[in-house]
């Protein structure tokens, strides 16, 4: 199997090798070639270090995303520095901070404006399942209910580092991606609704 | 004469709350006269209060004096559950719209006179009010559909023969050019939806939406022990942490007469200013950012994240950290406490001549900072703009000087005043103030008395019944507590002055006749953050 | 000293290359090949430069803000925007239901032709240039015109009120901008007497413009650089893009390889108008002399032409990008404000100067 590899970090310090191992074994089955396995691998390295992320901050865990882009911990040196600001032009949404059930259509909507292949990282405590909220009356337990998620990064917030802990799953996810068949597919037509 | 004799003089059927703080209870048929006479020596309107007493709702109006600093209390409430409606004050002090409308939204208490009786923080199609005692808590699942802004609202005016009528009022009309801005913001302030009407450049009117980070902790803290609230409280101004918290644990030793120690006062003070520059610190960062001068940003976190490790290695956190409880601190200091926070002085005052090189000096930042957004001082009273944004006007508000709490009546230290009003002056009173600050640690920091960090309070905090509020300076404003309590474990009704639902409000004002851009510099030094006005 | 100019001159290579084609082929075929030699380098030296120089700004700005920037994707962070090209590449384009679709592919493609057109009147060497006539300044000028079409189609097309508004916005402060940027170079033509490229570039072997000229030649500088920053949307007058709370800018509906082409053109629309610079004021590809000293001249003409146009052109890419990063954005009045109030009347002024030093012999 091809092990995704990160620069400078072994295999084994990650936890969670089993669901990549599996995502694995689900592509093997279908019989990927060589050569379109060497061109997946080359597209998927382009793809994992350049993630640009949608600017999205609601509460608490947007300052230390911030705090993530500034000296100390430099998220530039990944290649994540450039947010941008329409949701066209992002690869990935990170959800920081808490969704209430006035901000879930907000939030279904700019998932459905961004383009393909798109990834949605859930940060902190509030977006896995509710967080410290769990017993409000407005705060959406989870966004896995609204879009389908990622990875996610428990903490409230997290640190610094475990943000990076986060990107480094997902950059792992997308470098065992199939290009040809599995994302990325062209199946909707083009006069399909795309607002 | 007393306060007493003189609301008895206006209001002769008043009566007085036997425990908690000093409250007139006065019935909503004399309440509008009461009001009226206390105006013109109350005019700041510090919270509107709404709160369901089972078998009333009713409001509680927090006043003070701009002048003598005095305060007093009101209280008033209507038997009617279906259609409850008490006189409205927003023509009194102009910030009782805003907080008229929160408790409208959150109890249904529509008020005789407001010109815009909407819902603020929840959608518009939601049904029922969620402080109610009897409100359903599944009643409204989740709701993906988009939400339909209206543009016109409602309002109730008392006709000549004395019934009610339901008036429209136009919010915008049909051939305006509204825009809207957010909630998916670039900014960093969080999740605040505007809709403005433009002619042209020139923005005519604003009209905030907020909600979007609603959580209802309010509500939450009726079902939490007092000890379980403060960890909401945190992360409701998430700069202003340790100071929300402060507020909180004041509010309830005080009404439990809890002594704490000395060395938990030093403590609490410390780190309050420790908090306050870190706020201050990523306001510049902010506002260079909004600006777009993006090299000053890095300035303000590079010293931002010395702090944060100072605090780091006591509390254990960054950003939340949990840090105070009733009764004192959570944990002693770290041994290099006092070390660091010394070496950190030393090099934030040698480097703050940076910030002011790079940004403060700059043509380009003058040029949108001056003059740009001007509030008066009458102006920041009526709307009930508190913290930097009213010391920038001129009016001296500071809760540290003139209803001093922990040590701020033991330091020397001024309270930073400017007269202009306008962006600039928001933002030089925010960098002097940093330098109040320091001035404030330096005085404590070599001082601190042994003793414990804790005292020992019994397992199930009960508070005493009555009505307890409190106030610290926090970060941004005036940051208040009002506690209604029953006696039991659990706070009946405890509600929180958002620093910056006020600040919100002042939009309309400040930005009147402005251009879209400098809209932005306007946000950026008003200095609010949006999950402390949601809540 | 006129033999060591000459001595990396590319002329001769090419004038070889095209008379062994003519003697295999007839000509019009031999020029068919030649030019669609000349075009694939082109669109290569456009996409490596445009990968160079947004490396430069990562890292320049990273350097400036205390921190390091690209550091993992290679060494130093040098792969980091292939990677970023190569995603571009094969993200998905998304086809708006409401936008009126031939003018919305149509848009990037204008702004990438303006930058093309432009980016091939530089003179990188002795000899190796593209587009040579004797109206080179005017063609210049006339081609990134082109580019305020492209943002205004951008806007407009998009059917989208934000990005309308600030398409408008930035084709009012481009068609602004191009008067004094125009006056400016205007004024050069003046002193060096011919408006094509390659005759600026040699009229500067005795001394650079900017020092023959002295006054009129630097305020012609600054304000050059001035309107230079507005015309790449760059620096202080960003506000295109970055008019965030309101727009996302013209390409906020812009997705994959047409907003890649915006991204890219932005950068060299930046190279292009330092390059242009360099060869207007700072002599081009003609080496640094000084009149008199014989023996250094020669030392000087050592160093080939296109390192000197190369370092020329990337020391006023360097100038530019501190400036950016230093100050705020200024605000569309401003911007405005400075031009029409500012900067023509002194581009005005300035011209007129010009002429009667050189009317007069008062210019060296």
């Amino acid at each position: 199997m091809r092990e995704p590899t990160i620069k400078s970090i072994p295999y084994e310090e990650f936890t969670d090798n089993e669901y990549l191992e599996k995502m694995v074994a689900d592509l093997n089955e279908k019989g990927t070639n060589v050569i379109v396995s060497n061109l997946d691998a080359f597209i998927n390295w382009g793809r994992s270090n350049s993630l640009w992320s949608l600017t999205f901050g609601t509460s608490c865990c947007a300052i230390e995303f911030m705090a993530l882009g500034a000296a100390r911990y430099d998220m530039a040196r990944f290649g994540f520095e450039v947010t941008r600001n329409s949701p066209r032009q992002a690869d990935m949404i990170m959800v920081l901070g808490t969704i209430t059930h006035k901000m879930a259509p907000v939030l279904k909507r700019l998932y459905d404006q961004m383009a393909e292949p798109k990834y949605v990282i859930a940060i902190g405590g509030c977006t896995i399942s509710g967080g410290p909220f769990r017993s409000s009356y407005h705060v959406v337990m989870g966004i896995d209910e609204i879009i389908p998620v990622d990875v996610f990064v428990p903490g409230c917030p997290p640190r610094p580092e475990a943000f990076y802990y986060g990107m480094m799953q997902l950059q792992r996810k997308i470098k065992l991606e199939n290009f040809f068949g599995t994302v990325n597919r062209k199946e909707k037509e083009p006069e399909e609704d795309k607002e | 004469m007393s306060m007493k004799d003189l609301i008895l003089k206006i209001a002769p059927s008043a009566t007085f709350e036997e425990q908690g703080d000093f409250v007139a209870v006065v019935s909503k048929e004399e309440f509008r006269s009461l009001m009226e006479k206390l105006h013109a020596d109350y005019d700041y309107l510090r919270d509107v209060v709404g709160f369901d007493l089972v078998e009333s709702l009713g409001a509680l109006y927090y006043l003070e004096s701009s002048t003598t600093f005095e305060r007093v209390a009101v209280k008033t409430s209507t038997l009617d559950r279906e259609n409850p409606l008490l006189p409205s004050v927003c023509d009194l002090w102009k910030t009782a719209e805003i907080k008229e409308r929160e408790v409208y939204d959150l109890l249904g208490i529509r008020f005789i006179g407001n010109p815009d009786m909407r819902r603020i923080f929840l959608r518009e199609d939601w049904v029922g009010y969620p402080l109610r005692k009897d409100y359903d808590m599944d009643s409204n699942p989740l709701n993906m559909t988009n939400e339909q802004n209206a543009d016109t609202t409602t309002e109730v005016t008392l006709t000549a023969g004395g019934d009610f009528k339901e008036v429209q009022n136009q919010i915008f009309g049909k051939d305006d050019f509204v825009v809207n801005f957010g909630p998916q913001h670039p900014s960093t302030h969080g999740v605040l939806r505007m809709r403005v009407h433009l002619d042209g450049e020139e923005v005519k009117k604003v009209d905030p939406i907020c909600g979007y980070i609603h959580r209802g902790i309010e509500k939450m803290c009726e079902s939490l022990t007092y000890p379980q609230t403060l960890a909401l409280t945190d992360r409701m101004d998430y700069l202003s942490a340790n100071q929300n918290r402060h507020a909180v644990c004041l509010c309830v030793e005080q009404a439990m007469g809890l002594e704490i120690s000395e060395r938990a006062q030093y403590i609490r003070t410390i780190v309050d200013e420790l908090q306050r520059l870190n706020s201050h610190l990523l306001f510049f960062s902010c506002l260079v950012l909004d600006m777009g001068g993006l090299t000053p940003f890095f300035y303000g976190f590079r010293d931002r994240e010395m702090i944060l490790d100072i605090l780091e290695d006591t509390t254990g956190g960054r950003l939340i950290q949990n840090y105070y409880v009733i009764g004192g601190v959570q944990a002693d200091l770290h041994p290099d406490f006092q070390k660091k926070v010394k070496a950190f002085i030393v090099h934030f005052r040698g480097i703050l001549h940076e910030y002011h090189e790079i940004f403060t000096g700059n043509v380009i930042a003058r040029n949108r900072l001056i003059g740009i957004g001007k509030l008066t001082r009458e102006q920041t009273i009526a709307l009930g703009c508190t913290g930097g944004t009213g010391r920038a006007s001129g009016w001296a508000n500071d809760v540290r000087k003139h209803h001093p709490y922990a040590l701020y009546n033991k330091v020397e230290f001024k309270e930073i005043l400017h007269t202009e009003g306008d962006c600039y002056a928001r933002y030089m009173v925010r960098m002097e103030e940093m330098l109040e600050s320091m001035h404030i640690i330096e005085q404590l920091i070599d001082n601190i008395p042994e003793g414990e960090c804790k005292v020992k309070t019994k397992p199930i905090i009960k508070v005493p019944e009555g009505i307890y509020s409190a106030s610290v300076e926090a970060s941004r404003g005036e940051f208040g507590v009002f506690l209604v309590s029953d006696g039991g474990k659990n706070p009946a009704r405890l509600h929180f002055r958002s620093t910056g639902l006020p600040l919100v409000h002042a939009l309309d004002t400040a930005c009147a006749g402005s251009k879209i851009a400098d809209f932005i510099a306007i946000g950026a030094t008003l200095d609010y953050v949006i999950p402390d006005i949601d809540r | 000293m006129e033999k060591f100019l000459d001595y990396y001159s590319l002329a001769p290579v090419f004038q070889w290359i095209h008379a062994l084609l003519c003697g295999v082929m007839p000509e019009a075929l031999a020029l068919c090949i030649e030019g669609l030699a000349v075009a694939v380098v082109i669109i290569l030296l456009y996409a490596i430069l445009a990968i160079v120089l947004i490396y430069m700004e990562r890292k320049v700005c990273a350097f400036f803000q205390l921190r390091y920037g690209p550091m993992r994707v290679g060494k130093w962070g040098l792969l980091q925007v292939f990677a970023d090209v190569l995603k571009i590449l094969i993200k998905e384009i998304i086809r708006l239901k409401n936008s009126d679709h031939f003018l919305f592919d149509l848009a990037p493609y204008l702004v990438i032709l303006a930058s093309i057109l432009t980016f091939s009147c530089l003179p990188w060497n002795n000899g190796a240039q593209i587009l040579d006539f004797n109206i080179g300044i005017f063609f210049i000028l006339a081609a990134s015109s082109i580019e305020v079409l492209g943002i205004l189609l951008a806007g407009w097309s998009s059917n989208n009120k934000y990005a309308l508004i600030g398409a408008m916005r930035s084709g009012a402060m481009m068609i602004s901008y191009e008067i004094s940027l125009g006056m400016a170079l205007i004024t050069m033509v003046v002193l060096s007497g011919t408006m094509s490229i390659s005759g600026i570039v040699e009229s500067q072997a005795n001394g650079w413009n900017l020092f023959k000229g002295h006054l009129p030649a630097c305020i012609a500088f600054l304000v050059y650089l001035i309107a230079g920053n507005a015309e790449a949307n760059r620096g202080p007058f960003d506000l295109a893009e970055a008019e965030q709370e309101l727009t996302a800018g013209y390409h906020t509906e812009y997705s994959g390889m047409h907003f890649g082409f915006f991204y890219l053109a932005e950068y060299l629309n930046l190279f292009i108008v330092s390059g242009i610079a360099a060869t207007v004021f700072l002599g081009g590809w003609m080496p640094l002399h000084v009149a008199g000293l014989s023996a250094f001249n020669g030392v000087m003409d050592l160093i080939p032409g296109f390192i000197w146009f190369f370092g020329k052109a990337f020391f006023i890419v360097f100038l530019l990008m501190w400036i950016k990063w230093t100050f705020p954005r200024l605000r569309i009045d401003q911007v405005l404000n400075l031009e029409w109030k500012y900067l023509i009347p002194i581009c005005l002024f300035n011209l007129l100067l010009m002429v009667v030093l050189k009317v007069f012999g008062l210019v060296f």
